[in-house]
């Protein structure tokens, strides 16, 4: 299982959250809610302008921009 | 039995519905998260007792974010409710029990309401609600806080939980080894040294230490600064600790924890799944075309101009009804009334003025219903999504969209929610720019002036011209916000992390309320604050009266036209009342009277305290084309943007050349002399842009934290508002039109 960065995953991608490298109150937000390592997430899609970029997880759909997923770190499943 | 009730939980889980339900009270609900800015308060009456519910805006966390969530913090640690309840999105288990967790772990007296479980039950979710409250420790009530249903189940529940004061147990989560012995070892300090355990609980002090938490940390120094740098001290240790050891810190792995204990709790039997859980919903269906990155943006425009419209088209006929109710009206009081200063004020203060203002109500309606549609159903949240990045290149937010939207960005709403809802701006900075600039919207107030200039002047492209007016207003703010952001206040952009609500079907009943209740605050205020004003300007546009050495002039004219008729032609305009035809010669005599009338009516209007405010502005007005009428309306719109519609009503009223025949303000607009289309685009931008009305203004005050933003944005928009009317009037004017 490769590990990338979130801002590289393609739309309808999947995999699990492998590390929140953000400190402070962006990671406190991340991890509020739900991207904590082992979390299932799959691309939903991208806004128009290729940010922010749509998440599915937990049944939800979280949004953020890329500059927050440069954060995240994901072991996609393919 | 009095209890205090706090409701409290994530953005968007139905708190203010269930609100509503339970006080009957009728709070702002909308499918997006962060409506809900302000605490409320009602009460609740079951079996003779008496419940004081609090409804608190939508927070993910106690380690509050943005200043919406604090007020809710704050709340629920200072203010020590009877009970919490706890409300949580059924759909959205997993990440809500993560605040759950939190209130139990601060031993807070808490009461869990499992809402929107027919959302569950249609995504092939099934809780055990018995399992979940065994494995919590706390009551747990399925509801649907739509329909009311398991209201009174859940308010037994709270009592249930009233009455067993003092016997709670806090929950104690394992955190690992490294943090658990450090939360031992800050819990001995805090109880040996009762390091603020009068308001918390120990533990849960400690935790907070942990998870750096910076209310707590400065609360704490303020306090006894010796026992909390003791405290920071082992926090620190343990921080240097964790990074040498697994390269991660305090705060992650308290999360990571609480999630997994989550986890382990969902894993006992509570939750199940039919189907595939990962499953596309209808929800994502949509969304595949709506937030498609061709499509998107199409939509997005379409759904406004169709918006436009649907109300211009439909509001039409009942707009014309009211206007004619309001004609007839008038026409009753000058039948039945004796002349005088009584029927002057009720024909053009109350009538003219009031009822301009009224005769918009239909227009509003259909716009509210519009705009309710598109807040309930959750599309307002994905526009947010798809404008964050245009908005960030202004030094905005994606969340500054919807305190655009609720500000009248869509034409139709008002600045002062809009103003409050900056609240969900996490900046300050970011916050400010968005506060300054949502004036510029096009409130419920503007909207009147808009649809007037419109109907008198471009009558054949109603929706597209209010499709322009938006467009430029929402260019105007995101401008304003550029140049702020990069002077006055500069700063770097602030994440964007923001949950998308499931697309819902609004209920019928839903959105007639919502239509209803911004209709009748309008209505209402039309009725109230709007009268009240519109008198005092009939007053100040009647005095003082015409001196008599004036009035002689006007006489003596009058005479002189008479003097010079046979007596038979010049008696006969006065008999014309019963409706007989005139001759010829009558009539033009006839004419030359009201002429003579109007004249004077302009010279008493002029000789007014508001006359001669308005023409003293006019050496200034002159350059962007507005006459000293519309300066007069102006000036009264610093008060209230209803009042424009209202004084523009009076003056002319005031000054009208034919009061027999009752026409409409925008038709008397139509056919002055002082009036082009070029006159009235000018008018639409300093309307657009000039100083925010008074209450706004109030708030922005408050919000900003200085009168100086207040009077800077009076000032300021003014300017800019006057700068643009001008340049637009004198380039069209130069260009021909
Ligand atoms: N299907 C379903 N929808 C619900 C239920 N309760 C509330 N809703 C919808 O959920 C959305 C959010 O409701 P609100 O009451 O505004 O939520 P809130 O918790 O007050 O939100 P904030 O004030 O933003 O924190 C609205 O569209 C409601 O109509 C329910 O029991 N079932
Ligand atoms: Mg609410």
């Amino acid at each position: 299982m490769p590990r990338v960065n979130m801002r590289q995953m393609r739309s309808k991608q999947s995999g699990t959250i492998a590390a929140i490298t953000a400190a402070g109150e962006l990671g406190r937000r991340i991890r509020d809610m739900g991207l904590v390592p082992g979390t299932r997430i799959t691309v939903q899609g991208r806004a128009p302008l290729y940010d922010p970029v749509a998440l599915r997880l937990m049944g939800f759909t979280l949004t953020l921009r890329n500059s927050e997923a440069d954060y995240i770190d994901v072991e996609v499943d393919d | 039995m009095e209890a205090m009730i706090a409701l409290a939980g994530n953005p968007n889980c139905g708190k203010t519905t269930l609100f509503n339900s339970l006080t009957g009270a009728r709070q702002h609900v909308g499918n997006y998260p962060g409506v809900t800015v302000e605490k409320k308060e009602g009460i609740y009456r079951l079996n003779g007792h008496r419940f004081n519910i609090v409804d608190l805006p939508g927070t993910y966390s106690l380690t509050a974010y943005s200043l919406e969530e604090v007020v809710a913090r704050d709340f629920l640690i200072n203010e020590k409710p009877g009970v919490v309840i706890n409300i949580v999105d059924a759909s959205n288990l997993e990440r809500n029990l993560y605040l759950t967790l939190q209130f139990i772990e601060m031993g807070m007296p808490v009461c869990i309401a499992l809402n929107m479980i027919d959302m569950a039950y249609s995504r092939g979710i099934k809780i055990d609600h018995e399992a979940l409250s065994r494995l919590l420790g706390v009551p747990v009530v399925p509801t649907m806080a739509r329909s009311g249903q398991g209201k009174e189940d859940l308010i037994r529940a709270a009592r249930q939980v009233l009455e067993k004061e003092g016997g709670r147990t806090e929950l104690k989560i394992s955190y690992g080894p490294d943090i658990d012995v450090g939360l031992d070892r800050m819990e001995a300090i805090i109880r040996e040294a009762d390091f603020m355990t009068d308001t918390y609980p120990s533990r849960w002090l400690a935790l907070k230490y942990m998870e750096s938490d910076e209310q707590i940390r400065c609360l704490g120094k303020q306090r006894d600064a010796q026992t909390a740098e003791k405290l920071e001290g082992i926090v620190q240790e343990v921080a240097n600790h964790l990074q040498l050891t697994i390269d991660s810190f305090p705060e992650a792995i308290i999360a990571d924890y609480r999630y997994g204990y989550i986890r382990s709790v969902l894993k006992q039997g509570v939750i199940s799944y039919s189907g595939d859980r990962n499953r596309l919903f209808v929800s994502d269906k949509i969304d595949k075309v709506v937030v498609n990155r061709f499509a998107g943006p199409l939509i997005m425009l379409g759904v406004l101009l169709g918006l436009y419209h649907f109300t211009f088209t439909y509001s039409e006929v009942p707009v014309a009804w009211t206007e004619a109710m309001f004609g007839w009206l008038g026409g009753m009081v000058d039948t039945y009334m004796s002349d005088g200063l009584l029927k002057s004020m009720i024909i053009s203060g109350v009538i003219d003025g009031v009822g301009g203002v009224l005769g918009f109500v239909p227009l509003i309606m259909f716009m509210f219903f519009g705009i309710a549609i598109l807040e309930d159903s959750g599309y307002l949240a994905r526009v947010a999504f798809m404008l964050d990045r245009v908005f960030r290149t202004f030094g905005l937010h994606g969340s500054s969209v919807m305190a655009f939207i609720v500000s009248g960005g869509i034409a139709g709403g008002c600045a002062v929610p809009g103003v409050m809802a900056t609240r969900t701006l996490k900046s300050p900075r970011e916050r400010l720019a968005t506060l300054l600039t949502v004036p510029f919207m096009n409130c419920g107030a503007k909207l009147p002036v808009f649809a007037l200039l419109v109907a008198a002047f471009f009558a054949e492209k109603e929706a597209l011209m209010m499709f322009a007016i938006t467009i430029v207003s929402w260019i105007g703010a995101l401008l304003v916000a550029k140049l702020l952001r990069t002077t006055v206040i500069k700063g770097a952009s602030t994440p964007f992390v923001m949950e998308l609500p499931p697309y819902r079907l609004p209920t019928f009943k839903g959105l007639l309320i919502h239509t209803w209740e911004r209709t009748w605050q309008y209505i209402k205020k039309a009725g109230t604050v709007i009268l009240g004003i519109s008198i005092i300007l009939f007053a100040l546009m009647t005095f003082p009266r015409l001196p008599t050495d004036q009035t002689a002039v006007f006489d003596a004219q009058r005479e002189a036209l008479r003097a010079a008729q046979p007596a038979s032609i010049a008696s006969e305009p006065d008999a014309a009342a019963d409706g007989t035809d005139l001759s010829e010669a009558a009539r033009a005599v006839h004419l030359q009277l009201l002429k003579i009338e109007a004249a004077e009516a302009e010279a008493a209007l002029r000789h007014s305290i508001a006359g001669r405010v308005g023409t003293g502005l006019e050496t200034l007005s002159r350059w962007a084309g507005l006459d000293w009428r519309t300066n007069i309306a102006l000036v009264g719109g610093f008060a209230a943007k209803e009042v424009i519609v209202a004084t523009l009503g009076t003056a002319y009223s005031l000054g009208a050349v034919d009061p027999e025949e009752s026409r409409s303000l925008s038709e008397t607009l139509a056919r002055s002399p002082q009036w082009r289309p070029l006159t009235a685009l000018s008018l639409i931008i300093f309307v657009m842009f000039y100083a925010p009305c008074f209450v706004s203004l109030v708030c922005i005050v408050r919000e900003a934290g200085s009168w100086k933003w207040g009077l800077f944005s009076m000032v300021f928009n003014t300017i800019l508002a006057f700068t643009l009317s001008v340049a637009v009037f004198q380039v069209g004017r130069l260009a021909g039109f």
